[in-house]
């Protein structure tokens, strides 16, 4: 297994927010993690990279537990992290942030260079000097993802990349999270749209009211409409 | 004409050092969030270890190697104040950083006068640029345009450092963005420590390049930190563009404003800093800051009124207090009542901090507008006491209303450093307006009704107006507007969706603190018997913050506490030792860090902890941290509804 979380459980302050959430990824698998809107599917990514201050639990990601190690050393093993709110750097230019993200290569993990991901988001590569901050959503959506490649993850969590796009961008960003597929790479995307988690992964996991309340390959779940009813419909 | 170009020359060699040690704090608090008050006091430091060092090497490599080693041994001590210090706090509360500084800077006071000793001492002048220019018939010291070129010199090399290189790539985005260059796999630690080196290594600079022009004095930290919050305000926080502009315009005011506006010359960069804060808020070259990003989950625990048994244990303390004068000597009671006074001071801060997160700089205005309204009330218009108690807090009621309504147009540090500038306004006006507030020789006479006269009965009235004052705010504080000026603290934005104005609540909250103010001002005036400009001066602005900060920022009163604690520290180190500026800043750094919420938030965590512990778990929803449900799953269903926002 490439990642596996077992019986996490997450707090702020003094309210639980995550109950005993067990996923677990397997090398080169995309995961999808559905649910509503605050269902604790941004809450799971904050915690596997310890963003959130306290949680419990075991996740070992390759062979290694690292439950309780600084941000920057989980996502140094090659744990990339997408935010759902993209936070793109935006008084540095699309050159600039790439270059926040810049980490050495690693075995096993697909090596990117700027010009490899401007490649595999064409328009980044037209607005090189261009500000963060005067991009379109679309474009921060590619930079962001772009930006956490940069460190050569072998691992991606990204959170919700198809939120608040235009539909002719969501299905850019779909191909373009083929695409990363197709060099290696595991993926774990949280997403409320189930159609788009269809379109690229393997398997899918169902978060309500943070607890784990489903988890089976997207085949399954499409066959099982009390449950896409139950936790997906709004 | 010559003669005013060589004053600009001046101002402009003048405007080198400030611009150093600004762009220093402005890159310091650009990374970290940390308002470096200590910044001054490694600006001296830089002087005095300068000055060490080029007394032993003479000569041109001596004295420049000198220079440079000065700033170098400079930046290596903020280095290690960083790892020992600053490290263990950047997740307290903001502002906790502040007082941690401000207790570096009272040890730094006494260690350098241990060192150095009291005198001031003037340095070798720099060799090769001893002489002078001539430059339209008028001498100009060849090192003054030394200066004036570096300073553009080391703005170049700051920009090449931040635009072209990876370090200064990753500074600029923990600028914007800290979690999310770890979120990147950047270790934050080394980049703060290298960030907060740097910025001191400027600060030593800066004073080490001091010591040709001027004599190196234990003073020098306080008389440069104010002007460089002024600069680094005027440029805007985090631009060092804007830090070298707005150098240049202080120094220039400073040369010019002495010869042009001779009365008003203290007062001058500050009215300037005022009129560019009201119509640029964020400076010249800053940009608005969004809504901070909230460190969610840092502390939530909601704020109850006291329950029926905590009120009878304030009464029975109130009682006691009472009781003290049949067994403490004058002594002890004079000391008594100023601490009264202070606590109520203390509290109507925190009011205004704690309550409607507004973190004044400049409290002290209304504190010592009080105190001058009693006085005036007093001593002009010959008014009984027990009037002039009345009267005087008006003075600072109208001070609060003129410049409140200012001051709530902004927020976060441009909001404190817009209220320092008016209280330097307020203690120039008091200071130079000399027939009527009596300049620095003050006011005396102040005295109190001869039914008040003693100890114990001016005791009594202290505590009683502290212990009123003190109530009526807390009252406030669960009040419908109390929970109005919490949504604003908590959301400006949804705090106005919700149709509560913003401006007009936090005016009221402004104007409720500094008629407390006035009226601890008010008594304070009648226990000393005079007022001078120092009761509206900045260490008085600044004693209110530690009081509130040592107290605890998240909590209800802690500001009581931390007065009761910080003021009876002072007086009696005062009288137990000749360093206690040492022993008290190394109390309060201690502080900070055994107790990062306050003393107040300390004990209450405590019992929260108890508490919890007693209860078996079961009651998950009030405590705290380790108080989570033991069973998993069973019971306490999470209070995740008014809370979602923060959680996603």
């Amino acid at each position: 297994m490439k990642l596996e979380i077992h019986k996490l459980n997450s707090y702020y302050g003094p309210a639980h927010i995550l109950f005993d959430v067990d996923i677990s990824v397997g090398t080169g698998e995309v995961v999808a993690l559905l649910g509503r809107n605050g269902a604790g599917k941004s809450t799971t990514f904050r915690s596997i990279v310890g963003l959130v201050a306290r949680r419990e639990g075991r996740i070992v990601f390759d062979g290694e537990d690292i439950t309780n190690r600084p941000t920057h050393e989980i996502v140094r093993r090659g744990l990339g992290y997408v935010p759902e709110d993209r936070r793109i750097f935006t008084e540095l230019t699309v050159e600039e942030n790439l270059m926040v993200g810049a980490q050495p290569a690693r075995d096993g993990a697909p090596c990117w260079t700027p010009e490899k991901l401007y490649t595999l988001f064409p328009n980044l590569g037209e607005m090189r000097g261009r500000l963060g901050g005067r991009m379109s959503g679309g474009e921060q959506q590619m930079l962001t993802i772009a930006r956490t490649l940069m460190g050569n993850p072998s691992l991606v969590l990204l959170d919700e990349p198809s939120e608040g796009l235009a539909p002719k961008i969501v299905e850019e960003m779909a191909n373009a999270i083929l695409a990363m597929k197709n060099e290696g790479l595991s993926i774990v995307l949280s997403e409320q749209n189930l159609h788009f988690a269809r379109l690229i992964s393997d398997r899918a996991y169902i978060i309500e009211s943070g607890r784990i309340r489903f988890g089976g390959t997207i085949r399954e779940l499409e066959e099982s409409p009390e449950i896409r009813d139950a936790y997906l419909a709004v | 004409m010559e003669f005013f170009v060589v004053q600009f020359l001046t101002g402009l060699a003048s405007a080198a050092s400030l611009f150093l040690v600004a762009s220093g704090l402005s890159i310091i608090f650009g990374v970290t969030r940390i308002v470096n008050f200590a910044h001054g006091a490694f600006y001296m430091l830089g002087a005095y270890v300068a000055y060490t060092l080029t007394e032993r090497f003479e000569g041109f490599f001596g004295f420049w190697g000198g220079i440079l080693l000065a700033a170098l041994v400079v930046a290596a001590i903020g280095a290690l104040l960083e790892i020992v210090l600053l490290r263990r706090i950047y997740r307290a509360p903001e502002l906790f950083q502040l007082l941690a500084t401000f207790g570096v800077t009272l040890m730094v006071q006494d260690l350098v006068v241990m060192i150095w000793g009291p005198e001031d001492l003037v340095g070798p002048r720099a060799p090769g640029l001893r002489g002078a220019v001539d430059i339209l018939g008028l001498a100009v010291p060849t090192y003054d345009l030394f200066l004036i070129v570096l300073g553009p010199l080391v703005l170049g090399a700051l920009w090449i450092l931040f635009h072209r290189t990876r370090w200064g790539v990753l500074v600029r985005a923990a600028t914007q963005d800290r979690d999310m260059v770890a979120a990147l796999g950047v270790n934050q630690t080394w980049l703060f420590t290298s960030v907060f080196a740097l910025g001191i290594f400027l600060a030593g600079l800066g004073g080490a390049l001091q010591i040709p022009r001027n004599a190196v004095t234990h003073l020098m930290d306080l008389s440069i930190i104010v002007e460089v919050f002024v600069v680094v305000v005027i440029g805007g926080l985090g631009s060092v563009l804007g830090a070298f502009i707005a150098a240049v315009l202080v120094s220039e005011l400073n040369a010019f404003g002495i010869l042009v506006f001779p009365k008003i010359s203290i007062v001058l960069v500050f009215l300037v800093m005022a009129c560019v804060l009201i119509v640029r808020p964020w400076g010249l070259l800053g940009r608005p800051e969004g809504p901070a990003r909230q460190p969610a989950g840092l502390s939530i625990r909601p704020w109850h009124p006291m329950s029926p048994n905590q009120r009878l244990l304030m009464l029975a303390l109130v009682v006691v207090a009472g009781f003290v004068p049949l067994v403490a000597g004058n002594y002890v009671l004079t000391v008594l009542a100023e601490i009264a006074v202070f606590a109520l001071f203390a509290a109507s801060l925190h009011f205004l901090m704690t309550v409607g997160g507004l973190a004044s700089f400049g409290h002290a205005a209304y504190f010592g507008l009080g105190a001058y309204g009693a006085a005036f009330a007093t001593t002009m218009f010959g008014a009984p006491m027990v009037a002039s108690l009345l009267l005087g807090p008006l003075l600072g009621v109208a001070g609060a209303i003129l410049f409140g309504w200012f001051c709530v147009r902004l927020s976060g540090v441009y909001f404190a450093m817009l209220t320092l500038a008016f209280a330097q306004i307020a203690w120039s006006i008091a200071f130079q307006w000399v027939e009527v507030t009596g300049g620095d020789n003050g006011i005396l006479g102040v005295w109190p009704a001869s039914w008040a006269s003693s100890p114990a009965a001016f005791y009594w009235l202290a505590l009683a107006v502290s212990v009123a004052g003190i109530a009526a705010l807390r009252v406030l504080v669960f009040s419908p507007f109390g929970y109005a000026l919490r949504a604003t603290r908590d959301s400006a934005l949804r705090s106005e969706a919700i149709g509560i104005d913003r401006a007009r609540v936090q005016w009221a909250a402004f104007i409720i603190a500094g008629t407390f103010a006035g009226i601890a001002g008010a008594l304070f005036a009648f226990l000393k018997g005079s007022v001078f400009p120092d009761n509206l001066a900045i260490p008085m602005s600044v004693d209110g913050l530690v009081m509130v900060l040592l107290g605890g920022i998240e909590t209800v009163s802690g500001a009581v506490v931390g007065a009761v604690v910080y003021k009876a520290l002072a007086i009696w180190l005062v009288s137990q030792t000749d360093l206690s500026k040492l022993v008290l800043g190394a109390v309060i750094v201690l502080l900070v860090v055994a107790f990062p919420k306050g003393i107040v938030g300390f004990a209450e965590d405590l019992m929260a902890r108890r508490r919890a512990r007693t209860d078996d778990g079961g009651a998950a929803l009030a405590a705290p941290a380790k108080a989570a449900p033991a069973a998993p799953g069973s019971g306490a269903a999470p209070i995740a509804a008014p809370k979602m926002e923060a959680a996603r």
